[in-house]
């Protein structure tokens, strides 16, 4: 147990090399002066196909006609003034069997035959489209002197104005007041970011008051990038102001939406006289309905080396698990009551029981969920 | 109607959510800002806007004035900006063939404007985009638009600036053809729907990056798990729910903003003003829809009514009668009614995601209204719409496993495996590993047949871009010489936008030779719908086998489409090319396309 924070941190410190080295995507104007060339794949241009000349309107291309026997044909009293032609399909016609030796065309006028909706492109003759032009039907104009002024006009620098693109986000996503077994108190936990799509600065703080006294408070300060969509590579310096003396961290960590919509952080701490330690936490929102959501969450923290000054054994130190309700009067504004169960494991149970305070306590909860 | 003796410090109680929905009946601009500050003029002699009176200008000498004013659309008074005073823009009518000169003076404090002509050819320097075709006017100035007309039909005008479209600054813009239209109207009425905010539009977008789903009040509960587990079993219920959760998506994420944040109005009229338009039995209305709205996708149909579209963008197609259209923002379409029967009509246009409406009255002298029909219910996004229907399963959601749409929803799949796949897109390199591509499609197709999302075997007949064929041949007629594949890309809770993964501010122009014709390949790697704009050339949309189809000048993308068209590179310039939402705009999806010789 001992060992999972360091195995913890060297996989963060891991992936925050790779993180750095990755490419900064859309954050460098200077890396992207290839993109228009891997979008743009020239295609050879269509190279014309002969077009038929002279041939027959409906001339059937590869049918072969000579065994027909057109000889029994009287056509002699035939109107072919009605005759619509345009839902023939020559395609599938077996002219084979076409005695045609007989036809007396002499008396038929086809004078008002209407073949003009006959669709010959339909008929499945194969005979090959018309090709597209190689030169546009409607000319390019020529481009003058004053097209060439009014194309290109000069632009002031800055003329285009842009939506801003560093925003920031404060969210007060837990400030309670609590009602345990062993006396009441206070807690909070906030974090907040300013910077763009990619690079932000994320300020995290956490605390806890007791009876009137600040048992713990601390605040983060990290620069975050995202490394891929859902993950955010976080690097900076934690400040606990509580317990005891204050003590500085480096930190490291990542945090982001895994799949199935938890929100998750890991964070490892690298503390003044050699401490490691880590926390690693997980959010879900359950929706009731779209506006009473229950949001579970657990919160564990480990410690590497035992401090009993401190209270901290090594190993787990403790396991926070709560379940909040609260309802979104706006999207902003939200009340919410819950429970918070609190346990500290091992040597940190029993540092803390030395000392005279319980390992383990639940607690009533009730407070607002706020961002501006 | 009531007005706070000092507008932007008076703050009624937020307004009822029907109230809301609905707006005020006697809405719209309530009085121009005096140039000395925010105390309004008169507000008894300006009286409620022009309401259902658009103003109409016909001289080819214009002078627009853009300027701030005060609205209500929902009880509330806030600031707009407007033309002449006038919310929408006035609706300007010219010929084809005419030379107009617009002066467009900017009488906003601190703020530069623009007007964009959308969808008319001319050249680039009097195209209105800031930065691309000309500096901007700055406060206090004005510019000087002259062109010649090159086309008839139905467009509009509107802003390039920031957000100032979706504060008020759209209006119509009709060109009457010198040919007389191959169809016979008597009577023809502007429909221009919109959507309103009370929120200053900077702070709403500043929102949508702090939480973007904050429209979203229709997400998936836990009592509709447990109704879907009753309903399709446990198995299915979870595998569903799985699959959602893994891509860490919402299939009620139909649009980014709704009816929570807006009003959507007709023609500047909120539903409760009931715009009405005036007809006589017997006569052919010919209705001019344009969508000037910023985020929203509008369902028009007018119950009682079957509508014969006979053109689109301005430019005619061969009729087709429907009863129902989805109109994309920046869509134009022309349709003719014939009413009879009914002495009232309701011009019904829900949004997309069923959560508002606009509305109207087509009647034959004011003060009737027909009923006002229910939304339809809301629609679910599908894994087909989302470009994940492999077509392994009529049901992708069943049976398929879907292990490998972790990290990313299939960006880190590798699509060697979908090779043989034709509908699977090859995706730039661009958007491999990107923090601002939350998913990719894996099988997508034009879908040109499709009604869309929400609209499919509703009973009625809807129109699709496969029903619309334009009433010509191509007029270039020349095969593409090269293809262009471009990938609509974002991330939905970053709301971060862009082509290819890099948005606007990261990106190079694309470039064209001047005379070139090209094609144009747009894949949706979203799950939102996007409708996209090119400045100053024609977007000749393709059917399925890649020929000519549908001349526009905004193509609409749903999700999980690929879809191509052609572009003839006449216009020299700087062009603005960007996806019509404007937030989505403004979050990066656009690109500068640079016509070069």
């Amino acid at each position: 147990m001992s060992r999972s924070p360091l195995i913890a941190l060297s996989a963060l410190s891991a992936g925050l090399l790779l993180a750095l080295s990755a490419p900064a995507w859309a954050q460098s104007h200077a890396g992207h002066a290839n993109h228009a060339s891997h979008a743009t794949t020239p295609t050879p241009t269509p190279t014309p196909t002969p077009t038929p000349t002279d041939a027959p309107p409906a001339d059937d291309g590869n049918v072969d006609h000579s065994q027909m026997d057109h000889s029994k044909m009287d056509h002699g009293s035939v109107d072919h003034a009605q005759m619509d032609h345009s839902k023939m399909d020559h395609g599938s016609t077996d002219h084979s069997q076409m005695d045609h030796s007989t036809m007396d065309h002499g008396t038929t006028d086809h004078g008002k035959m209407d073949h003009s909706k006959m669709d010959h492109a339909a008929m499945g003759h194969g005979v090959p489209k018309a090709p597209a032009p190689t030169a546009p039907l409607e000319p390019i104009p020529a481009v003058t002197a004053a097209d060439r002024l009014a194309a290109f006009p000069p632009i002031d620098h800055g003329a285009m104005e842009h939506a801003p693109e560093i925003h920031s986000m404060l969210l007060l996503n837990r400030l309670e007041h609590w009602d345990g077994q062993h006396g009441t108190g206070q807690a909070w936990e906030a974090s907040g970011w300013v910077g763009g799509n990619i690079n932000r600065l994320w300020l995290r703080s956490e605390g806890e008051r007791s009876d009137g006294r600040t048992e713990s408070a601390d605040l983060e300060v990290m620069y975050g990038r995202s490394v891929s969509p859902w993950w955010d590579v976080l690097v900076g310096v934690k400040q606990d102001f509580r317990p005891a003396d204050s003590r500085t961290w480096a930190a490291f960590g990542i945090q982001g939406l895994a799949p199935y919509k938890f929100e998750t952080s890991a964070t490892a701490y690298v503390g003044e006289g050699g401490q490691v330690a880590a926390t690693v936490e997980v959010e879900y929102e359950l929706l009731l309905t779209n506006r009473l959501i229950l949001q579970p969450l657990v919160e564990a923290s480990f410690s590497a080396k035992d401090e009993p000054e401190r209270g901290n054994g090594s190993g787990l130190n403790k396991i926070e698990a709560g379940l909040r309700l609260r309802y979104e009067f706006s999207r902003r504004f939200a009340p919410y009551i819950g429970i918070s169960h609190e346990r500290m494991f091992g040597d940190t149970a029993d540092y803390h029981e030395a000392a005279g305070e319980r390992a383990r306590d639940t607690r009533w909860v009730a407070g607002v969920r706020v961002w501006f | 109607m009531s007005f706070p003796k000092t507008p932007g410090t008076g703050t009624p109680p937020m307004p009822s959510r029907r109230l809301f929905v609905q707006g005020v009946a006697a809405g719209g601009v309530v009085a121009g800002l005096a140039a000395t500050g925010l105390s309004p003029r008169a507000f008894a002699a300006a009286g409620p806007g022009l309401v259902g009176a658009p103003q109409v200008l016909s001289s080819q000498d214009v002078q627009l004035s853009i300027g701030e004013s005060l609205a209500n659309f929902t009880g509330r008074t806030r600031p707009a900006i407007t033309v002449n005073g006038s919310l929408p823009a006035p609706i300007l009518r010219w010929r084809e063939g005419q030379t107009v000169n617009i002066r467009v003076a900017n009488t906003l404090r601190g703020h530069p404007t623009s007007i964009h002509w959308h969808g008319l050819l001319l050249p680039a320097n009097m195209d209105g985009v800031p930065g691309l075709s000309f500096n901007g006017i700055a406060p206090g100035e004005a510019y000087q638009y002259r062109f010649t007309l090159k086309q008839s039909g139905t467009y509009w005008y509107h802003s390039h600036s920031m957000f100032q479209e979706q504060a008020g600054l759209y209006g119509a813009l009709i060109i009457d053809p010198l040919e007389p239209a191959p169809y016979h109207f008597d009577r023809e009425h502007v429909i221009l729907l919109s959507d309103w905010t009370d929120l200053d539009p900077g702070a709403l977008f500043r929102r949508m990056k702090k939480l973007a789903e904050y429209d979203n009040y229709y997400k998936r509960t836990l009592p509709d798990f447990l109704r879907d587990v009753r309903r399709d079993g446990w198995a299915a219920a979870t595998a569903d729910r799985g699959m959602w959760g893994r891509m860490r998506m919402t299939p009620t994420d139909i649009s980014d903003i709704n009816a929570h944040t807006y009003t959507y109005l007709l023609n500047g009229t909120a539903p409760a003003g009931n715009w009405t338009g005036l007809f006589r039995r017997g006569e052919k209305v010919l209705l001019r829809f344009i969508n000037g709205g910023s985020m929203t996708y509008f369902d028009v149909r007018i119950p009682g009514l079957k509508m014969t579209v006979v053109a689109a963008d301005g430019q005619y197609i061969h009729p087709v009668s429907i009863d129902e259209f989805r109109i994309a923002p920046a869509e134009t379409f022309d349709v003719i009614v014939e009413p009879s029967g009914q002495d009232a009509y309701t011009i019904f246009c829900q949004d997309m995601g069923r959560t508002g409406y606009a509305a109207g009255t087509l009647a034959v002298r004011h003060g009737l209204q027909a009923p006002i029909p229910e939304r339809d219910a809301r629609p679910l996004l599908t894994m087909s719409d989302m470009g994940h229907d492999m077509g392994h399963a009529s049901n992708a959601m069943a049976g398929h496993d879907m292990k490998g749409m972790e990290g990313g929803c299939g960006a880190s799949m590798g699509h060697g495996a979908h090779g043989a796949d034709p509908k699977a897109p090859r995706h730039p390199a661009s958007e491999t590993g990107n923090p601002l591509v939350d998913m990719q499609s894996m099988a997508t197709e034009p879908k040109l047949d499709d009604p869309g999302i929400g609209l499919r075997d509703n009973g009625r007949d809807v129109l699709t871009y496969g029903a619309m064929r334009s009433l010509f041949d191509d007029p270039d007629g020349r095969e593409p010489g090269r293809e262009v594949e471009l990938h609509l890309t974002g991330h939905m809770e970053k709301f971060s936008w862009s082509f290819d993964g890099i948005p606007f501010a990261s990106a190079e122009p694309l470039r064209l030779n001047y005379g070139e014709r090209m094609r144009i390949v747009l894949v949706n790697d979203t799950m939102m719908q996007h409708p996209i704009h090119l400045h100053g050339v024609w977007s000749d949309l393709e059917n399925a086998d890649g020929e000519f189809h549908l001349r526009k000048h905004t193509i609409d993308m749903p999700p999980g489409t690929r879809r191509t068209y052609r572009v003839r590179a006449d216009a020299l310039g700087r062009w603005a090319y960007h996806c019509h939402l404007l937030y989505h705009m403004e979050a990066g999806m656009m690109r500068e396309v640079r016509i070069e010789e």
